[in-house]
């Protein structure tokens, strides 16, 4: 067997990457929801922005987010980690609210965005993202 | 978009990405062999967006070309990026990053065949 290479995580040094690691992983699912988000965003604003112009604008807010956190997790150090944190933080708050409010209210959102029902356009992946995320920021925290 | 090539693209995923997984389970980092396969998958994706590109050149387009087009490019670019992080990542978590690319491609792939068959009557 292989050594554990998280065996010695528990205790990380305070400039350890936060895109090492599981975070590496996490760029990978970020960046493509950071495509996949703000593509779709792009589309729906242009080609049809006055059918549900609050579901656009929060798609287009979503796709913000998830760039805003792919270049937090990327860049590492107290800012990227803080911009990753804050991103992650919105992004928990964003596909809770829009998806409670899209199961409640069907009016204010005639067209989908990543977020509504609580993402199950993306296999409900949108959802578990920002817990795996934060999981990982706080478990990343520096050392005092 | 061709039936059967995309259909093999999504099975051979798949079943990369039960390898990558089971790697990833037992601790694995990324060795020789796990690389090339992706290489080899990321080959297969290619030919699969040529095809679709010569599709679109010929005329019958989706209604949706724009996001067809992000799509083919998304899908083009999948494999090498996770080849890229998975050699920055000699880790387990190398493995779990090309399982995870090999989870998505078959979802791109669908896409894909959604947007053109919307079109084409």
């Amino acid at each position: 067997m292989s050594d554990q290479p998280s065996a010695g995580t528990t205790a990380r040094p305070a400039d350890a990457a936060l895109s090492s690691g599981v975070g590496r992983v996490l760029l990978l699912v970020y960046g493509v929801f950071a495509l996949s988000a703000s593509a779709r965003a792009l589309v729906q604003i242009s080609t049809h922005f006055s059918e549900a112009p609050l579901a656009y604008l929060l798609s287009a807010l979503a796709g913000l987010v998830y760039i805003a956190a792919t270049v937090g997790l990327a860049r590492g150090g107290p800012r990227g980690r803080m911009l990753a944190l804050i991103s992650c933080t919105i992004e928990l708050v964003g596909v809770l609210v829009i998806g409670t409010l899209s199961i409640i209210d069907t009016g204010d959102f005639p067209d989908a965005t990543v977020w509504s029902n609580f993402g199950s356009g993306y296999g409900y992946v949108p959802l578990v993202l920002p817990f795996v995320g934060l999981w990982w920021i706080y478990r990343h925290r520096p050392t005092p | 978009m061709n039936g059967a090539l995309s259909t093999a693209t999504i099975v051979a995923a798949l079943a990369l990405a039960v390898w990558y997984l089971l790697r990833t389970a037992l601790d694995r980092a990324p060795g020789r062999i796990d690389l090339i396969a992706v290489v080899v998958l990321g080959a297969l994706v290619a030919v699969l967006v040529l095809v679709a590109v010569v599709g679109l050149l010929d005329g019958s387009r989706p209604a949706d070309t724009g996001t067809f087009a992000g799509y083919l490019v998304t899908t083009i670019g999948l494999a090498p990026t996770a080849l890229i992080l998975a050699r920055m990542e000699p880790t387990r978590w190398g493995n779990l990053i090309l399982g995870i690319a090999c989870l998505v491609l078959p979802v791109l792939v669908l896409r894909l065949q959604q947007i053109a068959s919307v079109t084409g009557v």
